[in-house]
C-alpha cells in the first residue's frame, strides 16, 4: 500500500460531492419513465379492524384513474417474508403469521397498506383514494408491550398466542445464577429503551416498470439492498425468476436501517406494473412516513449486576421485552436477540452472563434496523448499569470498568462472540484526557456558581459490525448468506470499474473503494470508479448496514484486486520473458525481481485485450470476482465522554460538549470516518435528549410529524471531539472493523450518565430517555418531594 | 389554468400550471430541475430551498403562482460552468455532506446567510440552519462548511 495522495489514509474530498453539490445526484423520485402513472397507496386509519367488503367503484371512476387493486386482487401472490427465525427457549420456532401485501381480511395498524390507486397524476391517485369505502370493525388494539402481555390482551394474531413472537435466551443462566448465589452486591436497574422513527431525509419511493417484450420486471427503489429485494420480492412474492427482475437502487438519501426492509410497498408496485403494463411511480409523503418507515428500538429491560467485594463483575442477568410491531419486517427478529443478547460481556471479563428476550406484536409500525439496531439498546442498558453499581459501591465510575476490561485476545465471551483484538485502556485513556476529565469538578463549581449544575458522563462500549460469518448466522437462524461480492474490471487502456455489492446511502463508497483500488493497483484515483446498486451489474450483493461495508464489502474487492495482480503477474511474465513467481507489483508496474525491466498495469490490460503475445492456456482479459465470508464479526470499541448542563429552574439540558475516543480499526479515509461519527453521534444524542416515538392507547401515533417527532437540529448540539486509537481487525486484510453505528451505540448511555451525574446533588438517581425538559424538571420536582 | 413566466438559473421559463401546484412542483416535475427536492410536506426539513429574489424560500411552500415574475436561483444554478461556486466548494472541502438529499437546501439557505454575514459564528450558523434538518452529518462539518464559504465568498455571491 503506497500511501500517496489520494491512497489508503488519506482524507480525499468524494468522488460523490460534484453531483450531489451541483443537484445533479439521481434519487429514485428523480426517475421519470415514459408512460408511467402514479401509484397512491390508501392507509389505514385504525390500528386494528376486521376489513369487509372494499368499495372502489367510485374511485375507479374518478378522473384519470387506471385502476384500483385491493387485497383481494392481490390474493395468491406471496406474503412479505422475514428473513430470519429464532428458536424459543422450548426448542420450539417463533410465531411466524403471514403479512399480505395489501391487507385482507383485518388491518394491523395505523399505516398498514390497503389498497392502491393508480393514475394519470399523483394528485388524481390521491384525490380519487377518498373516494374508496373501506366496511370495517374496528377491533380493540395493542399498542405498547404493557397491553400486548396484559392478561386477556386482544390478539394481533390469532396463531400468537398472548400476543408473543418469541421467547428467546442465551447464556448459562445456572452459571449466572450461581454467579449471584456468591455475589457481595447485586445492583439491579429497570430501563426502557425509547421507541426511534428514523427519519432518513429522502422519503421512500419506488418505479415499477414491466416490458411485456422481455418479460422482464425492473424495480427502482429506495434501498440500502438492492438485491436482498430482488430476492425476497422475487422468490417469495411475486415468484418471478431473479434473469426476470431487475432491482435498481440509484442514489439513497439516508437509510439508517429504515431502507433494509423489503417492503410492501415494492412487491404492491411491482405486481400492479405487470398488471397494467406501464410503468407506476409510488413516491411516499412524509407523514405517511412516520406511519410506514420501520420504526427503531422499542425495548423494556431489567437487569442485574453481580459484584465482588472489590467491584469486580460476577455475573449479568438481563430479561428484556422488545416490541416487533405489527408484522416481522425483513431483520426484525434478529435485533433484539442476535444483535442485543450477544453484545452483553461489553468490553468487560464478567465470567457469567445470561439474556433473556421475550418479543411481542402490537398494532404499531414493524420494528427493524435502526442505526446500530440491538447493540445500542445493549450498551445503553449496559453502561447505565455499571454507572449505578459504582454509585452503589462508593467506587469511582472510571476505575469500576478498568478493573473489569478485557485485556487479553482473542477473548470468549459467555454470550458466544470471540473479540479478535482491543485496546479498551487506550481509548478509554485517549478519552479522558481529550474530554479533561480530571478537570472537571472545577467546571462544575464553576456552573453551579452560574446556577447551574453541571454533569459528566461516560461509556465504554464494543459493538460487533462487520455482518457477518454465513455459517455461524445460519445456524442461528439467518435464512441468508451474509458474504459480500466484489468485482474489479481493469479496462484495455488501464482505467478500472469497480463493482460491489454493498449499497452507499451516503458513506461515501465511490470514494472509499476507489482508494483501496487506486492505492493496490498504483492508477489515478481518477481512472477509478465504483459501481453499485443495479442487481443487472453487480453479481451479488448484501447491501449495507451493521458497520459492514468496508470489513466485508472491502475485503471481497481486496480480493478481487488480488487476483487481477496474480493474473497480470502471468501476463507480464510472459512478456518478459521471465517466471510469474520472478514477477513483483508495485505502484502500478510488474517487475522482474532485482531488474529494472517491467510493464505497466496499463500495458499488462492491454495485452489481456488484445491477446496476440500471450501464455497459452490463460483466458484474455483483466477482470476478477471474489466473494467473501467473514471468518468472524468485527468489534469496534471506544469511549464516549458528555458533559452537560441542567438549568435547575426548567429542567432544560445542554449538551456542553462530547468526546469520542474510537478504535474502528483500519481508516481508509480519514474524513468520512470522522463524518461517520458525527452522524452517528447526533443520532445518538437525538434519542438520548429528544426523540421519541408515541402511540396512543388505541394506537394512534402520536408523534407523526415533524411538529411533535423532536429531530436534532444544528442549534442542539455541539461540535464534537473526536479521537483515534486503532488497533487492527485481525480477520479481514484490510484490519477494518466499522464506523457507521459507533456514535449511536456509544453515547446514549454517556449522556444520559452525564444527566444523572448533574442531577444527583439535587436527589435525582435516575433518568430515561429522551431527558426533555419537562422530564427532568418533573425528576427535579420529584426528588424535592 | 394560469401561466407563469419566472426567470430561473437565469433563463426565462414558462408553463401552464395548476392554482395550487407547488413551485417545487413546478421545478421538479415541469422543468426537470430535480435538484430540489422534496424531504417533507410540511416545511420543516428544508430540503426545497431556493432563492427567490435572492432569498432563501422554501419551495415546498410556495406556489409556482407566487413566483410569478420573479427571479428564482436553484442549486442547479449556483455554479459558475464547472467552477463550483464558492458556498459548494466549502461543502466538498469540508466534508459537510453525506447522502446529499438535504444538501441542495443547506447550500441554499446557507449562501443566503453568508449574503448578509461575510463572518458568521458557529452559533450563528446553527441558529440560522433551524430550518435544515440534516440526518447524516450531525451539522459539524455543515456548520464548518458554512462558515468557510462565507468567509469564501466575502460578504457576496
Amino acid at each position: 500500500m503506497s500511501g500517496n495522495g489520494t491512497g489508503i489514509g488519506a482524507s480525499v474530498k468524494r468522488k460523490e460531492d460534484a453531483r450531489f453539490l451541483t443537484g445533479r445526484g439521481r434519487y429514485t423520485d428523480d426517475i421519470n419513465l415514459p408512460g408511467q402513472l402514479y401509484g397512491y397507496i390508501l392507509r389505514s386509519g385504525m390500528a386494528h379492524a376486521r376489513i369487509g367488503a372494499v368499495h372502489t367503484d367510485a374511485a375507479k371512476a374518478a378522473p384519470g384513474v387506471h385502476a384500483v387493486f385491493t387485497g383481494k386482487d392481490m390474493e395468491g401472490v406471496g406474503g412479505i417474508p422475514t428473513g430470519w427465525e429464532i428458536t424459543n427457549k422450548d426448542g420450539s420456532k417463533m410465531a411466524e403469521p403471514a403479512h399480505p401485501a395489501l391487507a385482507t381480511d383485518k388491518v394491523r395498524y395505523v399505516g398498514d397498506c390497503v389498497a392502491i390507486v393508480v393514475a394519470e397524476t399523483a394528485e388524481q391517485a390521491k384525490s380519487a383514494a377518498n373516494l374508496i369505502d373501506v366496511e370495517r370493525e374496528e377491533l380493540p388494539a395493542v399498542a405498547s408491550i404493557e397491553a400486548a402481555e396484559a392478561d386477556g390482551a386482544p390478539l394481533v394474531f390469532d396463531e400468537a398466542p398472548g400476543n408473543v413472537c418469541y421467547d428467546w435466551e442465551v447464556g448459562d443462566r445456572a452459571a449466572t445464577d450461581a454467579a449471584f448465589d456468591a455475589a457481595d452486591h447485586v445492583v439491579s436497574i429497570d430501563v426502557v429503551n425509547n421507541r426511534l422513527i428514523p427519519n432518513a431525509i429522502e422519503p421512500r419511493a419506488a418505479i415499477a416498470n414491466y416490458d411485456p417484450a422481455t418479460g422482464e420486471y425492473t424495480l427502482y427503489t429506495t434501498s440500502q439492498n438492492p438485491h436482498l429485494v430482488r430476492l425476497l420480492l422475487g422468490a417469495f412474492v411475486l415468484q418471478l425468476p431473479e434473469h426476470k427482475l431487475r432491482i435498481v437502487a440509484p442514489d439513497v438519501g439516508g437509510g439508517f436501517g429504515s431502507k433494509i426492509p423489503h417492503y410492501a410497498e415494492e412487491a404492491i408496485l411491482t405486481w400492479t406494473a405487470g398488471q397494467l403494463g406501464r410503468p407506476v411511480k409510488w413516491t411516499c409523503e412524509r407523514l405517511d412516513a412516520f406511519k410506514s418507515d420501520t420504526h427503531g428500538r422499542d425495548h423494556i429491560s431489567t437487569a442485574k449486576l453481580a459484584l465482588d467485594a472489590d467491584g469486580h463483575f460476577l455475573g449479568l442477568h438481563v430479561s428484556t421485552k422488545a416490541n416487533l410491531g405489527a408484522y416481522l419486517s425483513t431483520f426484525a427478529t434478529c435485533v433484539p436477540t442476535y444483535l442485543y443478547g450477544i453484545l452483553f460481556a461489553g468490553p468487560y471479563t464478567t465470567p457469567a452472563v445470561y439474556c433473556e428476550v421475550k418479543s411481542f406484536f402490537t398494532n404499531t409500525v414493524p420494528v427493524d434496523a435502526l442505526r446500530g439496531a440491538g447493540r445500542p439498546e445493549a450498551t445503553y442498558l449496559l453502561e447505565r448499569l455499571v454507572d449505578k453499581a459504582a454509585v452503589q459501591l462508593g467506587m469511582d465510575r472510571v476505575e469500576i470498568r478498568r478493573k473489569n476490561f478485557i485485556r487479553e485476545f482473542p477473548y470468549q465471551t459467555p454470550v458466544a462472540l470471540q473479540y479478535d483484538q482491543g485496546d479498551y485502556d487506550a481509548t478509554l485513556d485517549l478519552a479522558l484526557k481529550a474530554a479533561d476529565w480530571a478537570g472537571f469538578e472545577g467546571r462544575r463549581a464553576e456552573a453551579a456558581a452560574r446556577g447551574k449544575c453541571r454533569g459528566i458522563g461516560i461509556s465504554t462500549f464494543i459493538e460487533a459490525c462487520g455482518i457477518a460469518p454465513s455459517a455461524v448466522v445460519g445456524s442461528l437462524g439467518a435464512r441468508a448468506g451474509l458474504y459480500e461480492s466484489g468485482s474489479v474490471r481493469v479496462h484495455p487502456t488501464g482505467s478500472v470499474s469497480v463493482f460491489t455489492g454493498t449499497h452507499s446511502h451516503g458513506q461515501g463508497h465511490e470514494t472509499t473503494f476507489a482508494q483501496i483500488v487506486s492505492d493496490m493497483l498504483g492508477v489515478d484515483f481518477d481512472a477509478v470508479d465504483v459501481v453499485h446498486g443495479d442487481s443487472a451489474k453487480i453479481p451479488f450483493g448484501m447491501g449495507t448496514y451493521g458497520s459492514r461495508s468496508l470489513a466485508v464489502g472491502g475485503t471481497a474487492i481486496y480480493l478481487a484486486v488480488e487476483k487481477v495482480i496474480e493474473k497480470g503477474k502471468k501476463i507480464a511474465a510472459h512478456l518478459l520473458e521471465a517466471s510469474a513467481e520472478d514477477i513483483e507489483f508495485e505502484n502500478g508496474s510488474f517487475t522482474v525481481a532485482g531488474t529494472d525491466r517491467s510493464k505497466t498495469l496499463g500495458e499488462v490490460a492491454l495485452t489481456a485485450y488484445v491477446p496476440h503475445n500471450y501464455p497459452e492456456g490463460l483466458e484474455p482479459g483483466l477482470e476478477e470476482t471474489a466473494f467473501y465470508d467473514p471468518l468472524n464479526f468485527t468489534f469496534p470499541a471506544g469511549t464516549h465522554i458528555a458533559e452537560v448542563e441542567v438549568d435547575p429552574e426548567t429542567g432544560e439540558v445542554e449538551l456542553v460538549a462530547v468526546t469520542g475516543a474510537d478504535d474502528v480499526g483500519r481508516i481508509i479515509n480519514p474524513m468520512i470516518v470522522d463524518g461517520q461519527l458525527h452522524g452517528g453521534l447526533a443520532h445518538g444524542i437525538g434519542q438520548a435528549l429528544l426523540e421519541e416515538c408515541r402511540y396512543q392507547e388505541d394506537g394512534q401515533l402520536e408523534t407523526g410529524s415533524y411538529m411533535n417527532y423532536t429531530m436534532p437540529r444544528a442549534a442542539d448540539l455541539p461540535s464534537f471531539n473526536i479521537n483515534h486509537n486503532t488497533t487492527l481487525c485481525t480477520h479481514n486484510p484490510l484490519g477494518a472493523k466499522g464506523v457507521g453505528e459507533v456514535g449511536s451505540i456509544g453515547v446514549p448511555p454517556a449522556v444520559i450518565n452525564a444527566v444523572i451525574d448533574a442531577l444527583r446533588p439535587l436527589g435525582v438517581d435516575d433518568m430515561s430517555m429522551p431527558a426533555t425538559s419537562q422530564r427532568v424538571w418533573q425528576a427535579i420536582q420529584q426528588a424535592n418531594g | 389554468m394560469p401561466t407563469v413566466t419566472m426567470t430561473v438559473n437565469g433563463m426565462e421559463r414558462s408553463g401552464t400550471v395548476e392554482g395550487r401546484t407547488l413551485l417545487v412542483d413546478f421545478l421538479r416535475e415541469h422543468l426537470g430541475l430535480t435538484g430540489t427536492h422534496v424531504g417533507c410536506d410540511t416545511s420543516q426539513c428544508g430540503a426545497c430551498v431556493v432563492h427567490v429574489n435572492g432569498t432563501s424560500v422554501k419551495s415546498c411552500t410556495s406556489l409556482a403562482v407566487q413566483a410569478d415574475g420573479a427571479d428564482v436561483t436553484t442549486i442547479e444554478g449556483l455554479a459558475n460552468g464547472a467552477d463550483l461556486h464558492p458556498m459548494q466548494e466549502a461543502f466538498r472541502e469540508h466534508h459537510g455532506l453525506q447522502c446529499g438529499f438535504c444538501t441542495p437546501g443547506m447550500v441554499m439557505s446557507a449562501v443566503d446567510l453568508a449574503n448578509q454575514d461575510s463572518d458568521p459564528s458557529e452559533h450563528d450558523v446553527r441558529e440560522w440552519l433551524e430550518g435544515n434538518l440534516c440526518r447524516c452529518t450531525g451539522y459539524h462539518n455543515i456548520v464548518k462548511a458554512v462558515q468557510a464559504g462565507a468567509r469564501a465568498m466575502g460578504g457576496g455571491s
